[in-house]
């Protein structure tokens, strides 16, 4: 079973990458971008086929590594 | 003085660490790896040195902040053991919970690696003591991210309860402006933790320990150390 988690930085917290690449879109002429947060993507893949299960583990595995709450959120999509 | 030094896969600056420490305490200490369980006994000081751990992958010193010797430092510095962290070190010890806060991105996205004056905000703790309160000294920095970030409450408390330890500054002890290498809030090059047992900074004072290199005020913070216990 596939899962994904995406981790975001939460709103307010500076992105300077992601100011870096709005800046670039903006050079290469892509047009009507308001602004640009850059996040990480993560493809879990599951041995078994309990989503609930997969997903309680998802939880633990951000709370512990995957993401710093400090300054970033993240999404469990199984 | 008995110090031991942690090595990551990826750690850089243990040896230049090891040198430091050895010149001030007078007895090498010992190098611990990532994958211990155990201190070695009698530890006064455990230091996490720069580098790159597990190649700053997810985040800067975020694996390393979960790995089986961590366990062991939390201990130690639960009970009031001494602990310093320098650059990657720095954001291991965030990242495993021991400061508060984090390291983000250089502002201006780009790697420092240059002199920087720093301003000691208090000389009335064990890393600190052989030097002046609001004395200017001169080290290195070496990181792309050395950003400190924390919410509004972590920096109130931060600075109503005199954790601050290091401010970056220019030359003439003016903090602000220009003499901020990377967006740091408020400044900040380095924090205590509560206790003020825990250190952790961006700047490399174990660089600065032989005037062949361009200075020695790195020297103080070891000397301070090996007095300390």
């Amino acid at each position: 079973m596939k899962a994904r988690v995406v981790v975001t930085l939460k709103s307010g917290v500076l992105d300077p990458q992601g100011k870096a690449i709005e800046g670039a879109l903006k050079s290469l002429g892509v047009e009507g971008v308001a602004s640009v947060r850059q996040g990480k993507v993560f493809d879990v893949e599951f041995a078994g086929a309990d989503a609930s299960a997969a997903k309680a583990q998802l939880q633990t595995a951000c709370e512990k590594l995957l993401a710093n709450t400090v300054i970033e959120n993240y999404q469990i999509d199984v | 003085m008995k110090a031991a030094v942690v090595v990551f896969p990826g750690s850089n600056r243990e040896g230049d660490m090891a040198r430091a420490l050895t010149q001030a305490t007078g007895r090498q200490p010992s190098m611990l790896w990532h994958a211990d369980h155990e201190l070695p006994a009698g530890t006064d000081l455990v230091v996490l040195p720069g580098g790159f751990s597990y190649g700053d992958y997810l985040r800067c010193g975020a694996i390393a902040g979960r790995a089986a010797i961590m366990d062991a430092v939390r201990a130690h510095a639960a009970r009031g053991g001494l602990v310093l962290g320098v650059c990657n070190g720095f954001q291991i010890l965030c990242e495993s919970g021991l400061l508060p806060g984090v390291l983000m991105r250089n502002a201006n996205l780009r790697f420092v690696c240059r002199m920087q004056h720093l301003k000691v905000e208090r000389n009335d703790t064990a890393f600190t003591r052989q030097y002046a309160k609001g004395q200017t000294i001169e080290v290195c920095i070496a990181h792309g991210e050395g950003n400190y970030e924390a919410d509004d409450a972590t920096i109130e408390r931060l600075e109503g309860e005199g954790l601050v330890a290091f401010r970056y500054c220019d030359s003439a002890g003016t903090i602000g402006g220009e003499s901020n290498p990377n967006g740091s809030r408020n400044d900040i090059a380095g924090i205590y933790s509560n206790g003020r047992n825990v250190l952790g900074l961006m700047p490399h004072p174990e660089n600065l320990i032989d005037p062949l290199v361009g200075g020695t005020d790195g020297r103080a913070l070891f000397e301070s150390l090996a007095s300390a216990a």
